[in-house]
């Protein structure tokens, strides 16, 4: 429907003389693009101009920019598409790096148009001035400064090929306020071809086969998935896969969702906080098969004590992520998706796993799992956080999409939500933003109209983006926040409470607003949660509220901690599971 | 270990401090970085010395390459190869016996004399990092007024080029 209204907008402009600013419009309709996550100024008036000019464009203005950016993020998290993201020059371009960053840590393709201050006065410190294509470079996939009006329309093609292919993430582009005044013949490139980058899609099937060679003949063999099963949309491909195979499976926390984790051969996710079955198995395991996973420090712990007796077989479309923290036995550079197509297709001339060399594996982990290490105490007259997510997966089926902010908040609702689906489990896993949740969650109802969107979140985070209520009024989206108000900031003090002697310096919140009568104020259903027996009644009633956003002040046990937990400086066999058991404090990192 | 990599990159504004920045940003250490166009003008080529074990030459090679301007990255240390770096040092040269002794040194080195003054020279020599140090070393009692290096630059010998 939008892609034939716009072959016929394309249609109708090709060929057209259009000002810098209307191709930077009609670029990007003519693109496909849904959404502009966006706030005005200055150097983008003329950009502004042409988008209230054109009808084929939807703009959602938010509060700041970085909402903005994150809200171009939750939205493409959660269907897949390239979000975009307008700005003007210096602060407004300033404001998004945050978002830029927390999107390309978790590689995410996002396409950022800043304004920028004439060509003329670009190096005077002028007003408004922001080197923001050096400040990015850092931070972005791929970004450029535009010159020339002729170049605004393959610039913009340029973008979203880079930031769509190989291993995605965020490209700015950068564009002069003078060149969205100047006026050029408007052709839109039906495709992109650079000598220097062409990303590498399939995989090498000799590879494929000594990876499943080794993964057939293993007899403690893990699949370790990560966020790139689910960039590659390979969570049909990697569940066929491990169920023929007939192995564990762990995903990490940004790959939750790849793969279903109400199935029998799921053990949960691994790391730091991950459950006990997952870290001994990856401890002990002869072979680690690695899908779209970067063996990241909160996932590894000490890597000397990391999977000491496996060999790796590891598959991901960026060679810089292979070897880069774990010598790799086996490199298979590729596309998850078409290299997991690829190793069903191998799998036909191997002979068939036979269950029984797995059996002894099988009954190890069945006694790990017997450790329930999930458990918590559910007696308690305080409303227990882990309670909390265990209700809301309840009463919406395990099929809302989750948002979440960063911290303790975080870690419960990865822990005890079973996300079955990919793309409904939204977190700034990389990078760790504060304030990531509410503009996230904000982006997936946009691109999920229909769907339950819910934000997890704690009265630290929360405030980091509280502006983003008024984004809501005004687009109505019908978010049901639930924030786990323990009045810390409840991750670092569980370190401050293991590991410095419970000096709690600066985490405890002295003046938590109250958040019902904040969220009447930007014209919202605001609700204050104090007994456990009112959650569950109090979660149906948000979600029956289907067309209000509804603000959830659950207040929580002060003193509980996130468990099991591997201490910085561990290794995955050395978890504490449990509060009672003492902390062996590790290296501080 | 040392080595030397050749960068064919696009010739645009920004692409040299990608480069500077990935390194600086990734923790590895630049001994030297020459860039200058090519035959091809839209081509730049860089080269850079630098050391690491084979884990973080292997990184710095995948990091090279993911860098979007990036046309072509090769480690020239791996095979047979040329490298020459340009110096250029200007020193005191008082008196007739201290002015024949730097003669007869910048002869034994296949160097030049290109500029005199009647108490400097300043000479210039051609050659490897080894050569260029026993040159220095050569200097040792002479006093060094000033000194710049052009940095390693470098080929592979044989007939395969590297080209876009």
């Amino acid at each position: 429907m939008l892609r034939s209204h716009n072959e016929r907008l394309l249609n109708k402009r090709s060929g057209v003389e259009l000002s810098g600013a209307e191709i930077v419009v009609q670029s990007l309709v003519d693109e496909g693009v849904e959404f502009v996550f966006g706030y005005p100024g200055g150097a983008t008036l003329h950009i502004y101009d042409a988008i209230f000019k054109h009808d084929g464009i939807n703009h959602i203005l938010t509060r700041h920019e970085q909402g903005a950016a994150h809200a171009a993020d939750g939205y493409t998290r959660s269907t897949g598409n390239t979000g975009v993201v307008l700005v003007t020059s210096g602060p407004g371009a300033t404001n998004v790096v945050t978002g830029i960053a927390t999107a390309h840590m978790d590689s995410i393709p996002m396409v950022i148009i800043t304004g920028q201050v004439m060509t003329q006065l670009i190096g005077n410190d002028a007003f408004q001035e922001a080197d923001i294509v050096g400040i990015t470079r850092p931070c972005v996939k791929h970004n450029m400064l535009i010159k020339d009006v002729k170049n605004i329309a393959s610039a913009i093609k340029k973008a979203f090929h880079i930031a769509e292919t190989g291993r995605p993430g965020p490209v700015l582009v950068d564009i002069p306020k003078d060149i969205t005044a100047e006026k050029t013949q408007y052709v839109y490139p039906k495709s992109v071809s650079m000598r220097s980058y062409q990303p590498r899609v399939k995989g090498n099937d000799r590879q494929i086969k000594r990876g499943l060679e080794m993964l057939l003949a293993a007899e403690r063999p893990v699949i370790y998935t990560g966020g790139g099963a689910v960039l590659a949309d390979a969570h049909k491909e990697l569940t066929e896969f491990a169920r023929y195979i007939g192995a564990p499976v762990t995903n990490t926390l940004m790959g939750l969702g790849a793969y279903p984790a109400s199935d029998k051969q799921f053990l949960g996710m691994l790391g730091m906080h991950g459950t006990y079955e997952a870290n001994m198995a990856m401890y002990e395991a002869d072979l680690i098969f690695a899908v779209g996973a970067r063996f990241d420090d909160r996932v590894t712990g000490d890597l000397t004590k990391f999977s000491p007796r496996a060999r790796f077989v590891q598959i991901d479309i960026d060679p810089a992520s292979i070897s880069k923290n774990v010598k790799t036995d086996v490199p298979i550079v590729g596309d998850v998706k078409v290299v997991l197509l690829q190793c069903l297709e191998a799998l036909k001339n191997l002979e068939k796993p036979e269950a029984e060399r797995t059996s002894k594996w099988w009954q190890q982990i069945a006694q790990w799992r017997g450790e329930n290490c999930l458990k918590f105490d559910s007696t308690s007259q305080f409303i227990k956080p882990q309670q909390v997510i265990k209700s809301l997966c309840e009463i919406t089926g395990g099929d809302a999409i989750v948002t979440s902010d960063v911290g303790q908040h975080q870690m419960w609702a990865a822990q005890y939500y079973d996300f079955d689906k990919p793309r409904r489990w939204i977190n700034s896993g990389g990078l760790g933003t504060m304030g990531f949740g509410l503009p996230a969650a904000m982006g997936a109802q946009f691109g999920n109209p229909d769907a339950q969107v819910a934000c997890v979140t704690g009265d630290g985070s929360i405030l980091m983006c509280i502006q983003e209520l008024a984004t809501c009024l005004q687009y109505k989206l019908p978010i049901k926040i639930i924030c786990l108000n323990n009045r810390y900031l409840g991750m670092v003090r569980q370190w401050q409470e293991f590991f410095y002697e419970q000096r709690y310096s600066h985490t405890y919140m002295d003046s938590v607003p109250d958040f019902v009568a904040l969220s009447e104020s930007f014209g919202h259903v605001g609700m204050r949660i104090e007994n456990p027996g009112d959650v569950d009644g109090a979660l149906k009633e948000a979600f029956d509220l289907k067309d209000r956003l509804v603000f959830m002040d659950i207040v929580t046990d002060q003193g509980e901690n996130v468990f099991p937990m591997i201490p910085a400086g561990a290794g995955h066999s050395e978890m504490v599971l449990r509060p009672e058991e003492n902390l062996k404090p590790g290296e501080l990192s | 270990m040392r080595r030397i990599i050749s960068v064919l990159l696009e010739n645009e504004s920004g692409a040299l401090s990608r480069v500077a920045g990935l390194f600086s940003a990734r923790g590895y250490n630049i001994e030297s970085l020459t860039v200058a166009a090519t035959e091809d003008s839209t081509l730049s080529r860089l080269t850079m010395v630098t050391r690491g074990n084979d884990a973080v030459i292997e990184q710095i090679l995948k990091q090279l390459n993911k860098l979007i301007d990036v046309v072509k990255v090769v480690d020239i240390t791996e095979g047979a190869h040329l490298e020459r770096e340009v110096i250029l040092v200007k020193v005191q040269a008082k008196g007739s016996e201290a002015r024949d002794e730097m003669m007869r040194l910048i002869e034994i080195f296949k160097g030049k004399i290109v500029d005199v003054t009647e108490t400097t020279y300043t000479l210039e020599m051609t050659g490897d990092s080894a050569k260029i140090s026993s040159f220095l070393e050569g200097l040792k009692n002479t006093k060094i007024l000033e000194t710049v290096r052009s940095g390693i630059t470098g080929i592979s010998r044989g007939k395969s080029a590297l080209r876009a």
